[in-house]
This record gives structure tokens, C-alpha cells and sequence, in this order.
């Protein structure tokens, strides 16, 4: 189990090193000079040159790779020794172009506001998709099965600017249910957080729950024709437990892999759902800055979005061990 | 049906009489295509103690009725008439909670393939205790991991209290089976019914899993339905064989009279596919032609007919009229065919008898 571990860990750092290496690229690839952007538009050759000695955009590519990793586990020094010198302590990301705001501050300011939205929405969706797929299962034709299954492709039919919307003109505009959607940290106070939230975490929670839905349906079906399942009822099992312990769980094991690289990939930003109910989450502040070529925020956003999403892996294949004997093995 | 009822007088009878009987079973799937007719009329009956093989392709209705007695058809969807007194208990017509009583302590199930009739999530001891323990509730833990271990040492399981903890996957093909065993004997069932338990395994494995049931017949006494394809299997171990042909039931009798004398053309046929290890070794295998019958859609008169090379011996018979079960030279041996007595013997004499192995 240790050795399963380890292997699967630094397979993670392996893959985040390849990615940071790609997306460090980035800077290198675009059309348009780091510099000139973060000089603004009525600007000189002379200080154009000096932002990028400021930057060390002059530097090779390999030392700047290297002084960027650096920032990043013990921190740099912008321009050292010049009368720009700048200290920016780890985990040191840069400073975003437009404001030279560290990008740090910037993500401790968004990523609340995103995991916030996944998280709740990721239990709504869990524990609604899943019960209802897993109901309908066993319930199989039945009116409630049909019910379902008709809500469940309406829901994995639309889209979440459309839905959010509707939703949004209907509890906020129209009656005046709830407050317009806004962000106030857990820590400030636990309620409004949850009444700012309520409507991302609806709609993203629904859209998803009729993906789970179906997709638990189609999983439990499929386990209750299984020879195991069989054998549990011959032994005289009751359905009850039956369906509990030997269905469900095999059922539940590749619901926990999509679920696992949702929630990772979710992680990563929720642009429509944060665009449409304004809030600034990691999503918008991502699109925002690459409009503007704000390269050290993309890069950060970048990145963080593929530590999440093997850091959901990395769970998931430990996840898949606990559940299924059989993996522990490979 | 009248002739059936003679099945329960065979020799072999005890007072007690038989703990299974089944008296025209019938069981259908309505589908969308139409009713499936998957058991028409069956009766048998099976004393502890005596194991039934019951014969027959695919399709023909044997998994059916074993599935039935067992009562894990979902009654919604099938339709189920006649009598399964297991015990004098009529599981027709229980319900799902009261069969559910019955299932694992009274009568109990193997399958065809062990690996997927364990969970492969779970321990195989814990699998075996937790069938003890749900008909067992006031037996603790470790009571019925104890008797898990003591069950899987049974059924010839080296090391038993440490391979309780391995997974199904762990196990060889014949382990598993051995578990599966244990797993079905392990509430001491007075019925058990082992549906293809030798199919999915090895030759070698396939004897030593047979000698292991008749050991374990000897001492639970319980009765024994063996369903197979395999009449090398029903040779072995059955006392009586029921062969069966698009869900009814062709040729009853004891293993001797259905192996050494059969009777009906299809259980011919059945002998003739089989190779013979004593009879002549360039000997042609003789295929039954054609392919079992659609069980919505039978074919009228004798199901058998459009295969069988004696139709139409009868005038029309075969195409028109159902045969019934009826007794033919021995008492106990029943066969359901329009054929007369005479002809048979003289067909089986000059066409079966040369080539069948078995029978020689």
C-alpha cells in the first residue's frame, strides 16, 4: 500500500513539473512582448528595455524557468541591485501586469470564492444524483424511475447560463427570494456565506445531479444482473442489504472517478456560473487575465488548475484501493 | 398430467417422502415479443439424501425451474403457477420475505462460475459467515467466522483460517468453487441445488468438486439437484435423471435407465454428441441437427419434432398432439413420445446403440 502511494504521488509531481515547464512556455509563445503589455500603451523603447531587465526577460529561458520555480518554493528578488529591486517572498508567483498586485493575493482572494461554489454544489449534486440514480435503479419502470429519468435529461440538456439565469430572474428580480449572489468569507459569518452561495450551488447542483443520475442508474443495473448479487439473495440476504452492501458499493466505484475529476477539474475555475452570478472566482479572474495577456496570472491559474485535478487523481486511485481489493494488487 | 404422479413411487422412497416436490411448475415471462413459455408442466420430485441430475441445452428450462425453487424470479415480471413444496412449504406464491427465510438455511444455491458469484469486494471468509450469520442472528462475530473457517476446512481448503482472509481473485477456479460450497452448505440446507458447478472448471479440478459434493451428500443428507449439460456429470453422481427439451420434461428415470436405456430421440442425441472413452474411438460423434426451439414460439405437436428423425413415424402425431410422460418397460422410467414401444427399441437397437457411448 505504502509503495502504491508513493508511486502514485510522484507520478503527480512528475506530471505538475512536465505542466509548469509547458506553461511557463506560454510567456515565450505569445505574439505580443510580457514588457510592452506591462508598459501600458504610449511607451518608449527605453522602458520597454527597462521593465525587461526589471523581469529578467532578458535572461535565457532555462534560468528563467529556474528563477520562476525558485520564486516559487523559497522566493526571489525582482531586478537585484537595481533601484527597482523587488523582494517577493515564497510562494512567489509574480505580480500580476496590471496592477502589480502579487498573484498571490490574488488567489487567496478568488479561490475561496471557487472551492466555496464546488464544494457546495459538489454535495448537492453527489447526494441528489446519486440517490436519485440509485432509487430509480431499483424502482426500474416504475412512474417514479420514468420521473426521474425525464427530470435528469432535461437537466443534462441545458446549460448553465440558461438555467442559472432562469433560476436568478426567478428568486432574485422577479420575487425577491434571495439576495443577489455575493461572497462573504465562511469565517465572517457562516449564513450569508450560505445565502450568497445558494444559487451557484442550485444550479451547478442540479445540472450535475442529472449527469449522476443517470450515470448511477445505468452503474446499479448493471451491478444488480451481476452473479454476486445473485448469490447474496440466495444466501438469504434481505433486499435491503442486498442493495446496501453488495450492489452499492461496487456500483459507487466509477462514480467516485468521475466525481474525483469533476470536483479537480471544477476546482480549476467555474467561469459561467461565476460570470453570471458576479463573483469573482478563480474562473473569471483566469479568462479576465488572459484577455489582457496577463501572463504571471494565467500561469498561476494554470498551474493550480493542474494541482488540483492530480490531487483529485492521486484520491481517487487511493479511493478506487480502499473500495476495490482487486487494485491494491497492480 | 397424470404420469408424473408416479415420479415420488420410485423405489427409493422412504416414508418421510420426498423434501422437494415439484408438481406441474409452470413459469412464463411475458416480453414485448410474447410470453415466454421457459418451464410448461414440470414435476419432480427429490429425497435427501438422492441427488436429480436434470438435462438439457440452453433454452431448455433447467436454470429456470432451479431459480424458481429458489424463488430469486422477480414475481412482478414472471408468472409462476403449480406446486414447489420444499419441505411441505409451498413456495409458489410466498412472499419475497417468507422464500427469503427459506433461502440459504432450508435450500441453497452454486453457480456456475465461482468468480463471478463471489463479490470480489469482500473477504471470503466474511462472505461465508455473513450467509451463517443472517440466518443465525443471535451468533456473534467471531461464532461465525469460526464456523466459516470450520466450513471452508470442510470442503478441503488448505489452511482455512488463513485463507478466510483472501479475496475471491486470490483463490484458483477450483478454490473458489470449494467456497462456494462451503458458502451454500454452510447453514446445513436439506436442499441443495448446484446449477453447472463443474462447467466453468478444469477436467481434473471438475472430478475432485464432484467427489467433494457426494462427500458432503453422505454426510448433511441433504437432496441434491444437479443441473447440467454434462452426462458424464449425471453419470457420476445422479440417482435419477430428468432431461429436459423446450422447457418440459422428456425422459424421467433412474440414472441407469436413462444412461443404458434411454428412450426418447432427443436423449438419443443427447448420448450420441457425447465421445466414448470404452466404445469404438473412430467412432462419429453425431450431432443433434438443428438448434433448441424458441420459447415463445414452440414448435406444435412434440416441441422436439422439426429435429427429430423419427417424426412423423405416427402419422401426423408429432406435428398435432403434445406427448405426455408416460411409463414405458420399467416401472419409474417415463418418457413423452408418440414413438411405439416397438419401434423404438428396434431404432434405438439398430441407429443408437452402436455409436452412443454411454450406453454400450
Amino acid at each position: 500500500m505504502v509503495r502504491f502511494i508513493t508511486r502514485r504521488v510522484l507520478v503527480g509531481v512528475a506530471t505538475i513539473i512536465a505542466i509548469s515547464i509547458i506553461v511557463f512556455g506560454l510567456f515565450f509563445a505569445v505574439p505580443s512582448s510580457p514588457a510592452k503589455v506591462m508598459c501600458g500603451k504610449n511607451c518608449d523603447p527605453a522602458s520597454i528595455a527597462a521593465v525587461e531587465t526589471r523581469l529578467g526577460l532578458r535572461e535565457p529561458i532555462v534560468e528563467q524557468y529556474t528563477a520562476f520555480m525558485k520564486g516559487v518554493f523559497v522566493g526571489r528578488t525582482y531586478a537585484e541591485g537595481s533601484a527597482f529591486e523587488q523582494r517577493c517572498d515564497a510562494p512567489c508567483l509574480g505580480y500580476s501586469f496590471r496592477n502589480n498586485e502579487p498573484v498571490t493575493a490574488i488567489l487567496g482572494r478568488t479561490l475561496p470564492v471557487t472551492v466555496s461554489i464546488v464544494i457546495g454544489a459538489a454535495i448537492l449534486w453527489l447526494l441528489i444524483g446519486v440517490s436519485l440514480g440509485m432509487i430509480s435503479a431499483l424502482r426500474r419502470g416504475t412512474l417514479f424511475d420514468k420521473v426521474a429519468i425525464g427530470i435528469s435529461l432535461t437537466g443534462a440538456s441545458m446549460q448553465v447560463f440558461f438555467f442559472g439565469l432562469i433560476l436568478l430572474y426567478g428568486t432574485v428580480y422577479a420575487t425577491g427570494l434571495l439576495p443577489f449572489p455575493s461572497y462573504t468569507p465562511f469565517t465572517e459569518n457562516p449564513l450569508q456565506w450560505a445565502s450568497g452561495l445558494i444559487l451557484p450551488w442550485v444550479t451547478l447542483g442540479f445540472l450535475n445531479s442529472a449527469i449522476y443520475a443517470r450515470l448511477s442508474r445505468a452503474q446499479m443495473l448493471e451491478t444488480l444482473s451481476e452473479d454476486y448479487v445473485r448469490t447474496a439473495r440466495a444466501k438469504g440476504l434481505p433486499l435491503s442489504r442486498v442493495y446496501t452492501k453488495h450492489a452499492l458499493r461496487a456500483a459507487i466505484t466509477p462514480i467516485v472517478t468521475i466525481a474525483g475529476l469533476d470536483i479537480g477539474a471544477s476546482l480549476g475555475g467555474t467561469f459561467i456560473t461565476e460570470t453570471i452570478f458576479g463573483l469573482r472566482g478563480l474562473g473569471k479572474e483566469t479568462v479576465e487575465a488572459v484577455n489582457f495577456l496577463n501572463l504571471p496570472i494565467v500561469v498561476a491559474t494554470v498551474l493550480l488548475a493542474a494541482v488540483f485535478i492530480v490531487i483529485a487523481n492521486l484520491i481517487v486511485d487511493l479511493l478506487y484501493a480502499v473500495i476495490d481489493p482487486r487494485v491494491r494488487l497492480s | 398430467m397424470t404420469a408424473p404422479a408416479s415420479a415420488p413411487n420410485s423405489p427409493t422412497t422412504t416414508d418421510k417422502g420426498p423434501y422437494l416436490r415439484v408438481n406441474d411448475l409452470r413459469v412464463q415471462f411475458p416480453t414485448e415479443d410474447g410470453v415466454v413459455k421457459a418451464v410448461d408442466g414440470v414435476s419432480f420430485s427429490v429425497e435427501r439424501g438422492k441427488t436429480l441430475g436434470i438435462v438439457g441445452e440452453s433454452g431448455s428450462g433447467k436454470s429456470v425451474t432451479s431459480l424458481t425453487i429458489m424463488g430469486l424470479h422477480n414475481t412482478k415480471r414472471a408468472r409462476i403457477s403449480g406446486e414447489i413444496l420444499v419441505g411441505d412449504r409451498n413456495v409458489v406464491g410466498m412472499t419475497e420475505e417468507q422464500t427469503r427465510r427459506l433461502r440459504g438455511r432450508d435450500m441453497a444455491m452454486i453457480f456456475q462460475d465461482p468468480l463471478s458469484a463471489l463479490h470480489p469486494y469482500y473477504k471470503v471468509g466474511a462472505q461465508i459467515a455473513e450467509a451463517y450469520k443472517v440466518h443465525h442472528p443471535n451468533a456473534s462475530k467471531s461464532e461465525a467466522k469460526k464456523r466459516a473457517i470450520e466450513m471452508l476446512g470442510r470442503v478441503g481448503i488448505p489452511q482455512p483460517a488463513r485463507r478466510a482472509d483472501s479475496y475471491p481473485h486470490e483463490f484458483s477456479g477450483g478454490m473458489r468453487q470449494r467456497a462456494m460450497i462451503a458458502m451454500a452448505l454452510v447453514n446445513d440446507p436439506d436442499l441443495l441445488i448446484a446449477d453447472e458447478p463443474t462447467t466453468a472448471l478444469d477436467v481434473t479440478v471438475q472430478a475432485q468438486i464432484l467427489d467433494l459434493l457426494e462427500d458432503l451428500q453422505r454426510e448433511f443428507n441433504s437432496a441434491i439437484i444437479m443441473i447440467t449439460h454434462d452426462l458424464g456429470v449425471v453419470a457420476q453422481v445422479a440417482d435419477e435423471v430428468l432431461v429436459m427439451y423446450g422447457g418440459r420434461a422428456v425422459e424421467f428415470g433412474t440414472v441407469e435407465q436413462v444412461m443404458r436405456r434411454p428412450q426418447h430421440p432427443y436423449t438419443w442425441g443427447l448420448l450420441a454428441s457425447v465421445p466414448s472413452l470404452h466404445g469404438d474411438s473412430d467412432a462419429d460423434l453425431v450431432p443433434i441437427k438443428g438448434n433448441p426451439p424458441s420459447l415463445i414460439n414452440l414448435p406444435s405437436g412434440c416441441a422436439f419434432h422439426p429435429r427429430c428423425r423419427y417424426a412423423g413415424r405416427n402419422g401426423d402425431r408429432s406435428l398435432t398432439e403434445v406427448p405426455e410422460l408416460h411409463q414405458v418397460l420399467e416401472r419409474g422410467h417415463l418418457v413423452a413420445c408418440h414413438l411405439s414401444e416397438a419401434d423404438r427399441t428396434k431404432f434405438y437397437a439398430e441407429d443408437i446403440a452402436p455409436s452412443a457411448g454411454v450406453a454400450q
